[in-house]
């Protein structure tokens, strides 16, 4: 059996685990256009290769995110929701950075 | 027979089917070309050629000759959908396949043996009785049957209510049908090249043309081809293709598995779904088990097996065919299904001028390769979205017009 990493309880079997889908920007439904809405509803990217998606380990109710090969099926890192928003972050504060002192 | 079988055997040379006619250039032009030599491509170059006297085609196909999901389906083919516009599609479709050998002069083995979606639940009853009245309204032959009637009529199904789902009742429809899946793409792809269409396998399109918002060809891996029109038929690969082209779609590419058990003398002559339980299962004209079931639960461009299906599946098959726990598993396989949010197929014009698009075929596509040919040439004779495919633009997702068949198609493929 593939077994999935969860930050919260370590390795555990792939049939612990559901898929809730890439990670993307929510568009704010108040302020933007049906066109963007539904894009974001419907539209995937659907890539062959790496991904990141949200994942759940359900006996738990961990939500997290896995990093995915989509043509070698291999799991590359899982980690959790803070973690990856915060390295999001500061890779977008390096480059604002790099572009200010240019 | 035999003798010219061991001749064969014995030479060292290549045999190519005497049938197709194949051409080893390609031209720089076309009026057509189609992306993708499965039974959609194909079924679409042989009803332009047929019915709309446009021959000047080229059916391109990275791989060979309907090698992808064509070669891998389960080769269901039934009309008993949810929506009156799936149900209207499907019929037309079926009514195509039972002509279909006198049409392609081959003998695909199609084979009409009753199809059960057995309902273990209330809530399964109930979709179950809905489908059944849609199904009627539009001339399509299904109803609901109790438990009784199912063990009358499929006697080798396991109805004692000694088990974990007891089968409350099914819903049957005797048109369900299966065929001989490479028979029906060899059929189209011989009587199209038969009129002049030409089919190139390893020919992968790396890229689409586009100048002005209208398609002007394809870049391949034999280098540029100029068309007219240009149609992609890739099921999988769908979202690739049409980021080629400029376009997204609302498709996810997620692995279908299915196995076969070795041959037995014939024991199961209905085809039958559970949906509660996640399985499907028929027996071939060689006698062979065909079984399976849902999608794998992520997405993945990958044709690997894994023991976790077989594992789930087994489990809940054992509990409807007890004599199944003496078969052994002879083959497994994977395809890659281009699945969409409604389990309906995206068809026809896009925003490209030119550019068709045949996609969202899922689990499903196989019992609709005849229509789909047939509506496709339509669309693309025309240039304009026949009557029959307008709820399947891919238009419908910005306008919340979904065609939902779920509850007809996540199991019951
Ligand atoms: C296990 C399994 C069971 C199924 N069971 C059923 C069933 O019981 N009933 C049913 O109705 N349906 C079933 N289906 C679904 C059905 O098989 C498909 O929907 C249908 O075969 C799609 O046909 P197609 O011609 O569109 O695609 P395919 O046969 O997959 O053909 C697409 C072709 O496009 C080619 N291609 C891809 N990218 C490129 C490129 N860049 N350049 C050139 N060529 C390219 C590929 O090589 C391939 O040959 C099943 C599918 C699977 C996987």
């Amino acid at each position: 059996m593939k077994i999935m990493v969860c930050p919260l309880n370590g390795p555990r079997n792939i049939t612990e685990f559901v898929c809730g889908g890439d990670v993307k920007a929510v568009p704010d439904p108040a302020a933007c256009s049906d066109a963007e809405w539904t894009d974001y509803l419907f539209i995937e990217d659907n890539i062959a290769g790496e991904v990141d998606e949200w994942w759940l380990h359900t006996p738990s109710n961990t939500w997290f995110i896995a990093r995915r090969n989509t043509l070698t099926d291999e799991i590359l890192a899982t980690m959790t929701v803070a973690d990856y928003f915060d390295s999001k972050r500061s890779a977008a504060d390096a480059v604002a950075g790099a572009g200010g002192a240019a | 027979m035999p003798l010219a079988l061991l001749k064969h055997g014995l030479s060292s040379g290549r045999v190519e089917p005497p049938h197709l006619r194949w051409q080893p250039d390609l031209k720089r032009t076309y009026d057509v070309v189609i992306i993708g030599a499965g039974g959609h491509g194909l079924a679409t170059a042989y009803y332009l050629a047929t019915r709309h006297g446009i021959t000047n085609i080229a059916v391109l196909d990275r791989g060979w000759l309907a090698g992808g999901n064509t070669a891998r389906n389960t080769t269901i083919v039934r009309a008993n959908y949810l929506t009156p516009e799936g149900v209207a599609f499907y019929k037309e479709s079926v009514e195509l396949f039972r002509g279909l050998s006198t049409e392609l002069d081959i003998n695909i083995m199609y084979s009409e043996r009753g199809h059960f979606t057995l309902a273990h639940t209330d809530a399964a009853i109930r979709t179950a009785r809905w489908r059944a009245e849609v199904n009627k309204h539009m001339g399509v032959d299904s109803e609901l049957i109790d438990a009784a009637e199912v063990a009358r009529l499929c006697p080798v199904l396991n109805t004692s209510d000694e088990v974990h789902y007891p089968i409350l009742g099914a819903l049957y429809h005797p048109p369900g049908a299966i065929a001989r899946h490479d028979a029906v793409a060899w059929g189209y792809a011989k009587e199209a090249m038969a009129r002049g269409v030409e089919v190139h396998p390893a020919t992968e399109v790396t890229g689409i043309l586009v100048e002005g918002g209208r398609v002007r060809g394809v870049e391949t891996s034999r280098g540029t081809i100029h068309a007219d029109k240009v149609v992609q038929a890739v099921a999988g690969s769908s979202s690739r293709v049409a980021k080629l082209a400029g376009l997204r779609l609302p498709i996810k590419s997620i692995p279908l598995q299915a196995c076969v058990s070795e041959p037995v003398k014939p024991i199961l002559d209905q085809i039958v779904v559970s949906g509660s339980l996640h399985v499907y299962i028929s027996q071939s004209a060689r006698g062979e088990m065909v079984m399976g079931g849902v999608t794998d639960p992520y997405g993945l461009y990958q044709t690997r097996s894994t023991l976790d299906f077989k594992e789930g599946l087994m489990a809940h098959m054992l509990e409807l065919f007890p004599f199944m726990a003496d078969l052994r598993v002879l083959r497994q396989w994977a395809g890659t299904a281009d699945m969409t949010p409604d389990f309906s197929p995206v068809m026809g014009l896009t925003p490209i001028d030119n550019y068709f698009i045949d996609s969202g075929w899922g689990t499903w596509g196989f019992k609709a390769t005849p229509v789909c040919g047939l509506r496709m040439a339509e669309c693309i004779a025309t240039g304009r979205q026949p009557e029959m495919l307008k709820p399947f633009l891919l238009d419908r997702f910005r306008t919340f017009d979904l065609v939902g068949e779920k509850g007809a198609a996540s199991v019951g493929h």
